[in-house]
């Protein structure tokens, strides 16, 4: 074999694993991104029900309701609007009413929201940094406020540890 | 005082680094070789500094003296000894001074290890690791200082993170930062040999047992990591696809990469400007991983927004060294002699496969990681790269990487019969089908791709045990069938050979516990004490629940029995729900009952006022493989490094296996 017919293996060897990869990529990125939304964007935009989405807010207080079978209606508000969520499952150990939380799951008609996942944050003082910025859109969220100061917060060790969001619940 | 000394030690540190770097310049210009004992004593000087440094944080943390801000935020006297020890490296700026630590002891051990390298390429090595310890130095001292004191004293700590007061975060980040970390020194070594306009077989002969050390210890740091995230979130998950995860499963794909190259150039002395290269990316995904982690740009834009000057003092760190790596790369790399070429089938050209697909799929971990961070950044938008992604990116990548393990095994150096190959590897592969199609008889229920890896990881141990089975029988006039040679040329294998079989059969032990995940079952439910749940096999019943008091949390506790379906016990399990007052902060610790490696996951969620809990149980078949199947690998790794060749530095004499330093190229 000639060093030139080898070369030309290599580089079409290269070039195969890569197209491979690229297009793995791109297909990948169309189907399987999820795009974090706020109750307001969710009212304003017209979102076909059945998109699978992240809502995030604070739990509007006095909305939690325990329905048999650990199935669980509350509801997701950016003080601007407010969308019921559905979940069934465990909450997370840091969900209280009052505070920021983000779901993951799908829409249905009439803007219901269907969760499957539910994160909180993981420290007592830390806000999911989604629910901060959408906050903060609707002027409601004061920099360096009671809630705020969540630097050096992050669990540490983490390396490997539930990262963004810390303890959740999955349905 | 103790604190103050410390903190004055970590200034020596900064000092004494600065030595190191320069000294090996120094000595370079001068042409006076001796100049360079300096760098090796300023090497082994930064070490004790660091060493001392983190020796008083301990004893703060220990103490509880709460004078130390550090201390304050982060333990309790109420808490136990191993947490207070933990603690230290349970936050941002302990956990830094522990990465500085095993940083400045990789460089002590690089001083100390005196016969192997040749004496320019270790001082001009420590002098770029020295460079990466000033600057991280410079970075605790100016913006992470864990020595701040604060006035007044407050009379108790605010606690250590509940989710963090558990054994698996003692062990877990030191383990993990010896594998992030160690890579610096396979860094080094890229960069001295590119100053040096200079590569060779010696030089990966010198840099492999470090990459292979670093490597095992990654392996063993994610894999705990992955535990503790497992039993601790108390979701049943072990691998999230999360960025923080990611950070670390990058170096080691890259470090696994490298790992395989090395050998390429120390056997064939070709791959030369590659194996730089994946040195130098190894480390900067490294840096990447500490960047994703510590600058807070994940957790939340507000860290930078609050304190700017950690987040961009790392970018800055990041720019540094991983621009300034390439820059040297694409300067001098052109200087390095190229190896030669060689024929696509052979051991060298299943490597270099290796690599490509190592390569690809550590770049699409990449892509799903940072991706949202840049789109955000550009548009605002705000997305989430999740499992969905890397299943469909890392998977179909990570399949025919898998299968060419034992094909790159069988294929002889040079030039290799593809033909042979597949004859030699006809009975694992055989074997597997058989196994994957017995499985898919039995559990018909599961998703296809479980058999499938079920198969994937039956052919990967099989086929190790080939090839040491194999290599034992001898090939050609060699060969034998008496069982007592056969045993005896098995355990005369050099340990490299035994370390690959080992960490090849632990990828595939690792690979058959993910795919039993695919018959994983679960159950969700209100119970009274009485009630049941049945998830898979097994009905668990609820015996009571009953309030406890630990040390520093106060613990709401359900008890349960575990039969299976025909109504014999098969154990207890308990799980509860802590509540630590220091924090307010309420954490689930979930009950585990191991049957073979197999796991019944009891997951507590809230009591209710009329005395019904609500339950979560998972059945994981075989889960525990995930993780034992990593322990293996690493435990390959290791016995790699007990190898002669690895300790001696030179060629094997007698065995004739391994090929001089001047290999000739195969053309």
């Amino acid at each position: 074999m000639t060093r030139k017919k080898r070369r030309l293996i290599l580089i079409a060897a290269c070039g195969s694993v890569l197209a491979l990869a690229v297009g793995l990529i791109l297909f990948a990125m169309s189907g399987s991104i999820v795009f974090f939304k706020s109750p307001s964007e969710i009212e304003a935009q017209a979102i076909p029900s059945g998109t699978r989405l992240r809502l995030g807010g604070l739990v509007q207080d006095g909305s939690l309701k325990r329905g048999p079978d650990q199935t669980i209606d509350f509801a997701v508000t950016d003080h601007g609007a407010t969308i019921a969520v559905q979940y069934k499952g465990l909450l997370p150990d840091l969900f209280r009413e009052g505070q920021g939380v983000v779901a993951e799951g799908v829409l249905e008609p009439g803007n219901r929201f269907r969760a499957d996942t539910v994160l909180a944050k993981h420290d007592e003082s830390y806000m999911p940094r989604e629910v901060a910025d959408a906050l903060k859109k609707q002027g409601r969220w004061q920099e360096g406020g009671p809630q705020g100061g969540p630097q050096g917060q992050a669990p540490a060790a983490s390396a490997s540890a539930g990262g963004t969001l810390g303890p959740r619940s999955e349905r | 005082m103790i604190v103050e000394t410390g903190h004055f030690a970590l200034a020596l540190a900064l000092a004494l680094s600065l030595v190191q770097t320069a000294m090996p310049i120094w000595a370079a210009r001068s042409g006076d070789p001796t100049l360079r004992q300096a760098t090796f004593q300023a090497a082994l000087g930064a070490f004790a500094c660091v060493l001392f440094a983190f020796a008083a944080l301990t004893w703060a943390h220990v103490t509880s003296d709460f004078s130390v801000q550090n201390v304050v935020e982060n333990s309790h006297t109420q808490k136990p000894l191993i947490y207070k020890i933990s603690g230290v490296w349970g936050n941002h700026e302990g956990s830094m001074l522990l990465w500085v630590l095993i940083l400045t002891l990789f460089g002590a051990c690089v001083a100390a290890a005196r016969n192997s390298v040749p004496p320019r390429l270790r001082a001009n090595t420590l002098g770029v690791q020295g460079l990466v310890s000033f600057v991280f130095l410079l970075f605790i001292i100016t913006t992470s200082n864990p020595f701040t004191r604060v006035v007044p004293a407050p009379l108790e700590g605010r606690d250590l993170n509940p989710l963090l007061q558990d054994p698996g975060l003692a062990i877990h980040p030191p383990l993990l930062y010896l594998g992030y970390v160690g890579f610096s020194i396979s860094f080094a070594f890229a960069a001295a040999a590119l100053i040096e306009g200079r590569i060779d077989a010696v030089w990966a002969r010198a840099v492999r047992p470090w990459t292979l050390s670093a490597w095992c210890f990654l392996t063993l740091g994610i894999a705990m990591g992955s535990y503790w995230a497992y039993y601790e979130l108390g979701w049943g998950g072990w691998w999230f696809w999360d960025p923080v995860e990611n950070a670390s499963l990058m170096p080691w794909i890259a470090g696994t990469a490298l790992l395989h190259s090395t050998v390429v150039m120390e056997k064939r002395d070709a791959l030369k400007v590659w194996t730089v290269l994946l040195a130098i990316l190894t480390f900067s995904l490294s840096l990447v991983g500490t960047f994703i982690v510590r600058s807070g740009v994940l957790t939340s834009v507000h860290s930078f927004a609050t304190d700017p000057t950690r987040g961009v003092f790392i970018l800055g760190i990041l720019v540094l060294f991983i621009g300034g790596s390439l820059a040297l790369f694409a300067w001098r790399a052109p200087l390095l002699r190229q190896g030669g070429l060689f024929a696509p089938i052979s051991r060298e050209g299943s490597l270099v496969l290796n690599n490509l697909f190592l390569v690809a799929a550590c770049a699409t971990v990449f892509v799903g990681t940072l991706y949202p961070l840049l789109l955000e950044m550009l548009t605002g938008d705000k997305i989430t790269v999740g499992p969905p992604f890397f299943n469909s990116t890392f998977v179909p990548l990570a399949i025919p990487l898998l299968l060419i393990v034992p094909f790159g095994q069988a294929l002889a150096w040079k030039r290799g019969d593809l033909h042979a190959a597949t004859q030699r590897l006809f009975f694992a592969l055989a074997l597997a089908l058989a196994a994957g199609l017995t499985v898919l008889a039995f559990h018909s229920g599961g998703p296809w791709m479980a058999p499938v890896g079920i198969g994937l990881g039956a052919y990967l141990i099989i086929g190790s045990v080939l090839e040491i089975v194999g290599r034992a029988r001898g090939y050609g006039a060699r060969r034998t069938r008496a069982a007592g040679e056969i045993a005896r040329r098995a355990i005369g294998l050099p340990r490299s050979a035994w370390g690959t079989a080992f960490a090849h059969a632990g990828v595939g032990v690792v690979v058959i516990g993910i795919a039993a995940q695919g018959w994983a079952g679960e159950g969700l439910a209100s119970l009274n004490p009485g009630g049941t749940l049945t998830v898979g096999p097994y009905v668990a019943t609820l015996d009571s629940v009953a309030p406890r008091k630990g040390p520093n949390y106060e613990e709401a506790g359900a008890f349960l029995t575990i039969r299976n379906r025909e109504g014999d016990e098969i154990g207890k399990v308990e799980t509860g729900r802590r509540f630590y007052p220091s924090r307010q902060m309420t954490v689930t610790e979930s009950g585990l009952l191991t049957i073979g490696a197999s796991q019944v996951y009891a997951s507590l969620g809230e009591v209710g006022k009329d005395g019904a809990i609500g339950l979560r149980l998972y059945y994981k078949p075989l889960v525990l493989l995930i993780w034992l199947g990593a322990v293996v690998m690493a435990l390959g790794g290791g016995l790699s490094l007990t190898d002669r060749r690895m300790r001696v530095g030179a060629p094997a004499k007698a065995k004739g296996r391994a090929l001089p330093a001047s290999a000739v190229p195969a053309e």
